[in-house]
């Protein structure tokens, strides 16, 4: 009987491991540097994948970001800086290629937008607000009183 | 002029329908080439025929090109095929093939199979003269001018109406270079 529990423990624990051994494939790169897969990675975060369009050249298993990936690392390993790899995607994908797109003229609407809207919004809501607090009291309807319970307004 | 406030949310409205009406026109798939204008990057091929055999992109200069990049594994490729041979035949202008992240009996194979309209195959294995050509979905097409300039690429599959609206009207215009 312990040695079935023993078993099935055994079963069970390897049942775990499982997983790992789907993984090993993936990370096999990492094992040779470390330091250096996670610089890759690092780039390849700041790239899109021009194939999927909404992952990163890091998270996608396109094969082209496969290439792309190689790419960042053999010019690492020739010692090229971030802003070399960066500017050597650019030149052949265009600005699509950055996560971050670059402040431009092209590009201000996009920057600046989200700002530009809040600050109309805000602007709107404060003329409304003003406009409304000098209207005469019988420009608005009354508060209608809650029958239900009473003393409260209908909410 | 009070009355007619009740109008704006209308306006609103259709601001917005434009707005989406040009939306639903863009293909977001579509990347601009920062390439166009630009020399196409330098490449030393060798043949898909003929692995001893290696093309050099200088030796391509003075004359305008075309080339398409394709792959066997690439199922729209095979639908564009025939447009290309049939391109081709016409010997408007030399058309080279870029065989894209294949094997050799694989490319072999789909050109024995459909026809092989390529002056000759560059076989790019590995795809890095793809990723210096900014290929990201095969097939894709470009022209080149007699300077080695990329002049036009196209993205995805070559229909006969696009080889009539952009690669014709294009060709015209890097083939009267010469005479102009």
């Amino acid at each position: 009987m312990a040695e079935r529990r023993w078993l099935r423990r055994l079963a069970a624990l390897l049942l775990c491991a499982a997983p790992l051994l789907g993984m090993a494939k993936d990370a096999a790169p990492a094992v040779d540097d470390p330091v250096l897969e996670a610089r890759v990675l690092r780039v390849a975060a700041e790239l899109r994948c021009l194939v999927c369009q909404n992952q990163t050249i890091a998270d996608s298993h396109a094969d082209l970001a496969q290439d792309l990936r190689r790419q960042v690392r053999e010019m690492i390993q020739r010692g090229d800086t971030d802003a070399q790899i960066i500017d050597y995607m650019t030149a052949r994908y265009g600005d699509f290629v950055l996560y971050r797109p670059p402040l431009r003229a092209s590009t201000a609407l996009l920057w600046f937008g989200p700002g530009l809207l809040l600050i109309g919004g805000v602007a709107g809501l404060v003329v409304v607000l003003r406009r409304r607090s000098k209207m005469a009291p019988d420009r608005f309807d009354p508060d209608e009183l809650d029958e239900e319970t009473p003393g409260t307004l209908k909410g | 002029m009070k009355s007619l406030k009740f109008l704006i949310p209308l306006a609103l409205f259709f601001v917005l329908v434009g707005f989406l009406a040009v939306g639903l026109k863009l293909d977001p798939r579509e990347v601009p080439s920062p390439l166009i204008g630009k020399p196409a990057p330098a490449f030393a091929l060798t043949r898909l025929d003929a692995p001893a055999q290696t093309i050099k992109r200088d030796d391509l200069l003075g004359k305008v090109w075309m080339l398409n990049v394709w792959a066997s594994w690439c199922a729209p490729c095979r639908e564009e095929h025939p447009v290309i041979v049939a391109f081709a035949k016409r010997k408007l202008v030399p058309v080279y093939g870029l065989n894209y992240k294949d094997t050799r009996p694989a490319g072999l194979g789909f050109l024995s199979q459909l026809g092989n309209p390529y002056e000759a195959s560059l076989f790019d294995g590995d795809g890095r003269v793809g990723i210096d050509y900014g290929v990201y979905g095969v097939p894709e097409t470009f022209l080149i001018d007699r300077q080695g300039v990329i002049r036009l690429k196209h993205i995805g599959m070559l229909t006969p109406e696009a080889i009539r609206d952009r690669i014709e009207p294009k060709l015209k215009e890097l083939i009267g270079e010469l005479n102009g």
